[in-house]
């Protein structure tokens, strides 16, 4: 039976492959941020770039945002996870160097070669370019995505190595034994739990992603190498929501280790956190459809499953892991600093994101609204505001020079230029989804462009915002590798 | 349909920035004993629950209703218009350009090269309909045409460099 007295943990301090991951994280970052703020300015007629570079933009930013998202999770994930099983550092290395070479590849193809197809890289697309970039350079953008997945393969396939050795299996890492039997209390710890669920779906999705691509390179030299495009679509989809959505559970792990921290308050892996974890390891799985729902050709009950999904999958976000944040902070004393702020402000980010999101997987709401800026307004909300925030709150996490350091007044500016730049930006999106602005537009009808305005003096407020953050950061990277009291413990305990 | 999608999103976000600000303001002075304000927390959860259930899944139930992939019935009866669609990078290729109002038109959609999506817009800028455009497939929109009018079709998946400017109309007016 779980009980609930806190056992303080010690703050440890990041290895250097994990401060790697985080530097290269706020430089791409950064640069991708900046990237969509060319894309909405474009759109609001504030510069003029052209379609092509708008296009060659729009690609680097959906590549590069889901790829930097998923490096600064895994660093997140691979700091507390080892503190719990015994990871292998080289792995861990040789997954920043594949990225890397997968960038660079993604960046020539791109860059050099003209490449524009999105990130999405929908079949036929890539090959089938009118002559706007070559066979190479899409073979070349292709590739680099594979090195990359290759890079997160090798790395979820030691993390199950090492859950496996520790724990006697996945399923014991998902802590099923105590889901189904008697709760001993003994389940593995959140971090444990999140990290296996990430394993599974992500490995599953990688070897789905890799498989697709493979087939679309094979494809661009051997052209009577036919690919069924609804296929391919299901597959890249898959891949795609996948990998996305597991960024946002390795990162939430920063919120399972470092709140408790912060209140003195266990964050317990009990029946009701355990059944929420491996019912988002299935929902996260099948959910999928919600992106074709437009694709009228798929059998009609697979639609329907992700319009159902959809709604479910939004139980484990708000009555678990949303309102279990609250439970925690509720009446704690907590002290509030930069990262319990962006710690805090993070799980409101994610549930309120979630919200246009399951609607926007209504069947007949996406009906007239697939495809237009709602849904970047949806997933940049809780991408956003939710698992950008999780990341930056580790960073003040690990950079806190001791616990009871204050946050100047610019730190605290920037936090709440975050907030509200991100949900003026957001909200922007999502007005001109409501008013059927449609997505991936370089231009945009005289209509549409006030919002695209509003969107972008919010979108400069929250790059000014982010700029601190990430000086913050690197003007403290000494601090960060050494292990010390960082998180302020909560008011009576203290005092 | 767009109105009620932004209502109800604001509502719920809301409500959610409501509770969040709640326990906020609420975080300040320490209760020590948790075992309890757990037990509180866990049987409020409970009731959350149930109140989000409660209105999630009929919602979820209600919404399957009318879904766009079977024909409407329409008062006025009679034998579908068909239009038959064709996307190409970057133009919409259609063997007819003009139905009547309020009689049934299937509008058949495909590719003959990448992914497209046929999205049709009303005089007032409102997407009231959409099928991806996909080769090899084709995906079928059942409407009606409410009034008469020049509805414009807009491109809804990414396509390439003349992506937003693969645009056509369809004429509704009697013939």
């Amino acid at each position: 039976m779980a009980t609930y007295t806190y056992t303080p943990v010690p703050d440890q301090g990041a290895k250097a492959g994990v401060l790697a991951y985080l530097v290269i994280s706020c430089v791409v970052l950064l640069l991708m941020m900046l990237f969509g703020l060319l894309m909405r300015m474009e759109q609001a007629q504030m510069i003029s770039i052209g379609a092509l570079w708008f296009y060659k933009i729009m690609t680097l930013h959906g590549a590069g945002m889901v790829g930097i998202v998923a490096l600064a999770g895994a660093a997140i994930m691979w700091h507390f996870l080892r503190q719990y099983v015994d990871l292998s550092t080289g792995i861990f290395m040789a997954n920043l160097i594949l990225f890397l070479t997968g960038v660079v590849m993604i960046l020539a193809s791109v860059l050099l070669g003209d490449f524009h197809a999105a990130w999405t890289f929908l079949f036929p697309l890539p090959t089938t370019s009118m002559g706007m970039w070559s066979p190479g350079a899409a073979a070349l953008f292709m590739g680099g995505l594979l090195v990359i997945g290759v890079g997160f393969v090798l790395l979820h396939l030691d993390i199950a190595r090492a859950i496996i050795s520790r724990y006697g299996g996945l399923g014991r890492g998902l802590g099923w034994p105590q889901l189904f039997g008697p709760d001993d209390g003994n389940a593995p710890p959140p971090a444990v739990v999140a990290s296996t669920m990430v394993t599974i779906v992500n490995l599953i999705g990688l070897v789905v992603g890799a498989s697709i691509l493979v087939m679309m390179l094979i494809n661009v030299y051997v052209p009577t190498f036919e690919i069924d495009a609804l296929l391919a679509k299901g597959m890249i989809y898959f891949f795609g929501h996948v990998f996305i959505n597991a960024v946002i559970y390795m990162a939430v792990i920063a919120v399972y280790e470092i709140l408790p921290r912060y209140t003195q308050r266990p964050w317990k892996s009990n029946k009701v956190f355990l059944a929420s974890w491996t019912a988002s390891t299935i929902m996260v799985m099948f959910i999928f459809p919600h992106h074709l729902l437009m694709d009228y050709a798929y059998p009609k009950w697979f639609l329907i499953m992700g319009h159902i999904i959809g709604y479910l999958n939004t139980f484990p976000i708000l009555i678990v892991t949303g309102y279990g944040a609250m439970m925690i902070v509720y009446r704690s004393g907590i002290r509030w600093d930069m990262c319990s702020r962006l710690l805090f402000v993070s799980l409101f980010g994610w549930a309120v994101g979630a919200m246009p999101a399951f609607i926007d997987g209504t069947i007949t709401v996406n009906y007239v609204m697939h495809n237009t800026l709602w849904v970047p307004g949806h997933f940049h909300t809780y991408l956003l505001l939710g698992m950008v925030a999780m990341v930056f709150g580790f960073m003040y996490y690990l950079g806190k020079p001791n616990e009871n350091a204050p946050d100047s007044a610019l730190d605290v500016a920037a936090f709440w230029g975050f907030v509200i730049g991100t949900m003026g930006f957001t909200m922007s999106f999502l007005y001109s989804g409501k008013i059927s602005a449609a997505r991936r537009y370089a231009e945009h009808l005289p209509e549409w462009v006030p919002y695209d305005k509003i969107a972008s003096y919010f979108a400069m407020l929250l790059i000014a915002s982010v700029l601190v953050f990430i000086f913050r950061f690197l003007t403290r990277l000494g601090l960060a590798s050494r292990d010390y009291q960082r998180a302020s413990l909560a008011r009576s305990m203290a005092t | 349909m767009q109105e009620t999608a932004w209502q109800v999103s604001l509502v719920l976000m809301l409500m959610i920035t409501f509770g969040v600000v709640f326990v906020a303001i609420n975080s300040g002075k320490r209760e020590e004993e948790y075992g309890p304000l757990v037990k509180r927390a866990y049987s409020f959860r409970t009731k959350l629950f149930w109140a989000v259930a409660l209105v999630f899944f009929p919602a979820m139930i209600y919404n399957l209703m009318g879904l766009p992939y079977s024909p409407k019935a329409v008062a006025s009866s009679g034998p579908a218009q068909v239009i038959n669609v064709t996307g190409h990078m970057w133009y919409w290729e259609m063997d007819r350009d003009q139905v009547e109002p309020n009689q049934p038109v299937d509008i058949r959609v495909t590719s003959a090269d990448v992914n497209h999506g046929f999205g049709i817009y009303d005089s007032d800028l409102r997407l009231i309909a959409q099928a991806q455009a996909m080769p090899g497939y084709t995906n079928v929109i059942h409407i009606t045409f409410p009034k008469e009018g020049t509805y414009r079709v807009l491109c809804m998946e990414y396509c390439g460099v003349a992506h937003h400017n693969m645009m056509t109309e369809i004429k509704v007016g009697k013939s």
